[in-house]
């Protein structure tokens, strides 16, 4: 409670600095934080008691850099928070008892993430948007089934991987072929639609809870080749891909080179580089103490944006300018203790399912989060993907409550069942 | 389970510590070199969010650099503009929206915009920020005359050359004009930039960029015979009385070089017997390639580096507008080890591969008419505050001393026989007595000369020293087309 005060009074000031009449949002962020507190009071009483905070402070954060970038999203930026808080609350009285049961669905669930991750290449619903076809558009609404499915996924690897964790330790061939099957067609999804931080995210989380269950150390040496060489023949074949390794690399050029935009020579920042430099220009301008909210500088003398997609991909660039080194490592240093609550978690959980279920949830949470971020910064090539809570994106968003709303009904069970032994 | 969960932890956290590595990297190491970054979209609009200091001269009610405000979005936005046009353009500069810079606009730019400046200075500017403020920048004073400039500039006319000026007392450049010029406003316009460079002036295919005054390098002709006069007379081997025979030609390395390869020369091209005043008066080219054999290239050269030969002269403006006279081989500075590689006799009438800016060849004349000591060269002589608190105050200094006052005075009375009855009898002022020297530089096409005119006035008091160059003037000689140049330009200062 005290740290949703805190939060709150945060994001006041935050909020009466860019402009006195907005404190709407903050009541009413307030307001629909509180409800989420007592549904989990009364659902999950014996839940960790950090996470419900710790999200609502990135998603107020997020809130106040979109209102400040754009009002008008922050208005349905504001409605897709209201629809996850419900969907949150939903998921915590539908599976207050035992969520265990979903176990029972898994190839459902695994059937379904695929069947999510292949709806943008459906003709008539389908879009491409920066040259990665994920999106589904239904009427006014934009969604993007791949945030759902990264949830599907992970509860049909934990499901699955619980039940064959022995035999697949033992590498018999024969168990590990649903789990391929299922994977292969995850990637090959992905390499078509050419959502590459998606791909990257989904194959490191498989990774990840794949030596968690097994314990081999091998299997993620093996799997890292298998991306390397997989990465190799996309590269070689795409050249979007292709063109973000080049960008990560060589972001400045001191001569025109080809610019596949216009189909003439210019400057790479000038080109292809020029969101990534840009961007990299405004996380530089913040410098230690950051301009200050509602004072950085995104527009030119125009008033055009400088940098395209500042308030979903690119938010951290923002946020950087805005509150400067301080903040921003404050920011990477929620993330990290949300994802420390989260292990933790998993640790506490006792039994196969919740454990690599809480374990799938937060390190896709953290990879996440280590994609988009590492991206803007260079320390990997950027691939457009969204900073979780933080950015602007209502599937986003409702895809991150899940996780929360996973990781507090595994804590919850673990903390009972501690308590009754 | 629990160990691999402990392992996959800590990997994670490694990942977040990375970012936050990362990040410092971009914000703390990095961030400088990103500012600097010509395509930093950003520090662009910054730039148009600070009132940069306008740029005044001290006397006149012109303004070289004002601002227009302009609200776009809820910011107020500055952009530069040039109501003086032409005028000082080389000198002033530009600063565009893509943020390439020149002149004081780009060697001042941290004065300019009240980034540099003192602590106090630094916390006004960051408050003003945080408080949403515009940041202002800080006015930069020059010691430029508008009416003398601009007199200067229309007698160059379309001629391609300089004109500059200095108040010898004290250093202070009252003039720095440069043909042909341009209208820095052009600058920033769409084409604009390539319509400058099309710019010819009378001379043809040449920059209107270039600050002639100060970087353009000219064959200085006979005025250099000012610093070897310096080095014969300061060195004690030569007296002005000292006697010479000239029979027309000098003999140089075994071959005549004749008198007549100099049309600098007044009168007949056989003076016969005469003395170094006569053969500075009328600048006779055997006799200065006999001192100069006499002297040696060496001593020459000491003698010029004293005047500031060999060094970038100090100005305000930026180092790469500013260019070092002395001997030049295949484009850059050439200082011998061995005397013996120069032609001491071509060297001591200005000739062999000298190179000569006019704001140089204004220093030796200033120095000449401050008794000796070199006086320091300066452009700005305030930088004042947004709140009208000074900054800087120019005080006016030397660059030490070149010549004794004794080879100052000799020197002196050499210069007002070539006004009074020598080569530069055009310069004379009524009722003010000017030393001056003429030159007139082979430029390798026949006919066709570099013409110079170097003064000071008045000789027994001086206040001002001129110096004027003119490129390829077809017969023209210093004397005749760059002296009267000098003297209305010296009328104006001394009586403007």
């Amino acid at each position: 409670m005290l740290t949703a005060v805190g939060f709150a009074s945060v994001y006041i000031a935050g909020q009466s600095r860019i402009s006195g009449a907005s404190l709407t949002y903050a009541v009413f962020f307030l307001g629909l934080y509180l409800a989420a507190h007592i549904v989990a009071r009364f659902t999950v009483p014996r839940a960790d008691p950090y996470l419900l905070p710790l999200a609502g402070l990135l998603t107020a954060v997020g809130l106040t850099e979109i209102y400040r970038l754009g009002p008008a999203n922050a208005f349905k930026q504001g409605l897709w928070i209201v629809i996850s808080v419900a969907v949150f609350a939903a998921t915590l009285i539908g599976l207050r008892r035992d969520y265990r049961v979903l176990e029972g669905y898994k190839y459902l669930f695994g059937v379904g993430a695929i069947a999510l991750l292949f709806m943008p290449l459906l003709p008539g619903i389908g879009e491409t948007v920066n040259g990665a076809r994920l999106w589904v558009r239904a009427g006014g609404l934009q969604f993007q089934p791949g945030e759902l499915g990264k949830i599907a996924l992970i509860v049909f690897l934990a499901a699955y991987l619980r039940e064959k964790r022995e035999v697949l330790a033992q590498g018999r061939l024969k168990d590990w072929g649903p789990l391929l099957v299922i994977w292969g067609a995850a990637m090959m999804v992905l390499v078509v639609t050419a959502d590459l931080g998606s791909a990257l995210l989904y194959y490191g989380i498989f990774l990840g809870m794949l030596y968690v269950a097994t314990a081999r150390v091998a299997f993620v040496a093996v799997g890292l080749g298998l991306f390397l060489a997989g990465a190799a023949v996309v590269y070689e074949g795409t050249p979007h891909v292709r063109d973000r390794v080049t960008n990560w690399l060589h972001p400045w050029t001191t001569h025109p080179v080809y610019c596949p935009f216009t189909g003439g020579t210019a400057l790479r920042q000038d080109c292809t580089s020029y969101q990534e430099v840009q961007s990299l220009y405004s996380i530089g301008h913040g410098g230690f103490g950051g301009t200050g909210l509602g004072s950085g500088t995104f527009t030119n003398a125009a008033g055009q944006k400088i940098i395209p997609d500042l308030n979903t991909d690119f938010i951290y660039s923002a946020l950087a300018q805005e509150i400067g080194l301080i903040g921003a490592a404050a920011l990477v240093l929620l993330y990290m203790v949300f994802v420390l609550r989260g292990f933790r978690v998993a640790l506490l959980a006792n039994e196969g399912f919740s454990k690599l279920l809480a374990v799938g949830l937060t390190f896709g949470f953290a990879l996440q989060t280590f994609i988009i971020i590492g991206g803007i910064l260079r320390v990997i090539p950027l691939t457009g993907i969204t900073l979780p809570l933080v950015s602007y994106g209502g599937s986003s968003v409702l895809s991150n409550f899940l996780v929360l709303a996973g990781l507090m009904l595994v804590s919850d069970r673990a903390n009972r069942e501690a308590d009754g032994a | 389970m629990n160990r691999q969960l402990h392992r996959l932890a800590l990997v994670t956290v490694l990942m977040l510590v990375v970012l936050i590595g990362a990040t410092t990297y971009w914000q703390a190491w990095a961030a400088p070199g990103l500012q600097d970054r010509q395509d930093n979209a950003i520090q662009t609009v910054i730039q148009f969010t600070i009132e940069r200091g306008l740029i005044v001269p001290e006397s006149g009610k012109v303004t070289f650099a004002a601002n227009r405000r302009k609200r776009v979005s809820g910011q107020t936005f500055f952009f530069r503009r040039y109501p003086t046009l032409g005028l000082a353009a080389q000198t002033v500069g530009y600063s565009t929206a893509a943020r390439s810079q020149a002149g004081l606009e780009q060697s001042m730019n941290d004065y300019l915009t009240g980034s540099a400046t003192n602590l106090s200075n630094a916390l006004k500017r960051t408050l003003a920020r945080l408080g949403g403020g515009t940041v202002k920048g800080n006015k930069l004073v020059l010691t430029l005359d508008p009416s003398a400039q601009r007199l200067a500039l229309s007698r160059l006319g379309d001629q391609c050359g300089a004109v500059v000026a200095m108040n010898v007392k004290t250093g202070a450049v009252v003039v720095l004009a440069s043909s042909p010029t341009y209208n820095p406003n052009l600058i920033d316009q769409p084409g604009g930039y390539a319509k400058v460079l099309k710019i010819r002036g009378a001379c043809g295919g040449s920059s209107a960029l270039l600050n002639r005054g100060t970087a353009g390098l000219y064959t200085p002709g006979s005025t250099f015979k000012m610093v070897t006069a310096a080095a014969a007379l300061d060195s004690g081997k030569f007296k002005p009385t000292s006697g010479f025979y000239d029979p027309g030609y000098c003999i140089d390395y075994g071959k005549p070089v004749s008198n007549a390869g100099n049309p600098d020369q007044g009168g007949t091209e056989v003076f016969g017997h005469v003395d170094l005043a006569e053969g500075f008066q009328h600048s006779i080219n055997s006799v200065f390639c006999n001192v100069g054999k006499a002297l040696g290239a060496r001593l020459i050269l000491d003698y010029a580096k004293r005047f500031g030969f060999y060094s970038i002269p100090p100005l305000e403006t930026p180092a790469d507008e500013r260019a070092a006279s002395g001997l030049y081989l295949h484009g850059k500075l050439y200082d011998p080890k061995d005397q013996n590689l120069v032609d001491a006799g071509r060297l001591g009438f200005g000739q062999e591969r000298m190179l000569v800016t006019p704001l140089q060849n204004l220093m030796v004349a200033a120095t000449i008419a401050n008794k000796g000591i070199v006086p320091r060269p300066y452009v700005v002589q305030r930088i004042v505050g947004p709140d009208g608190s000074i900054i800087r105050d120019t005080k006016s200094s030397n660059l030490g001393r070149a010549i004794k006052p004794q080879t100052a005075a000799e020197l002196t009375q050499m210069m007002v026989s070539v006004v009074q009855g020598g080569t530069g009898t055009a310069a004379q002022i009524p009722g003010v007595q000017v030393a001056g020297k003429t030159g007139t530089a082979e430029t390798g096409v026949p006919h066709v000369y570099t013409a110079w005119f170097v003064c000071f006035a008045p000789a027994d008091n001086p206040r001002y020293a001129v110096a004027v160059v003119l490129e390829k003037q077809l017969n023209g000689f210093g004397g005749a087309v760059s002296a009267p140049i000098a003297k209305a330009v010296m009328e104006n200062l001394l009586h403007g």
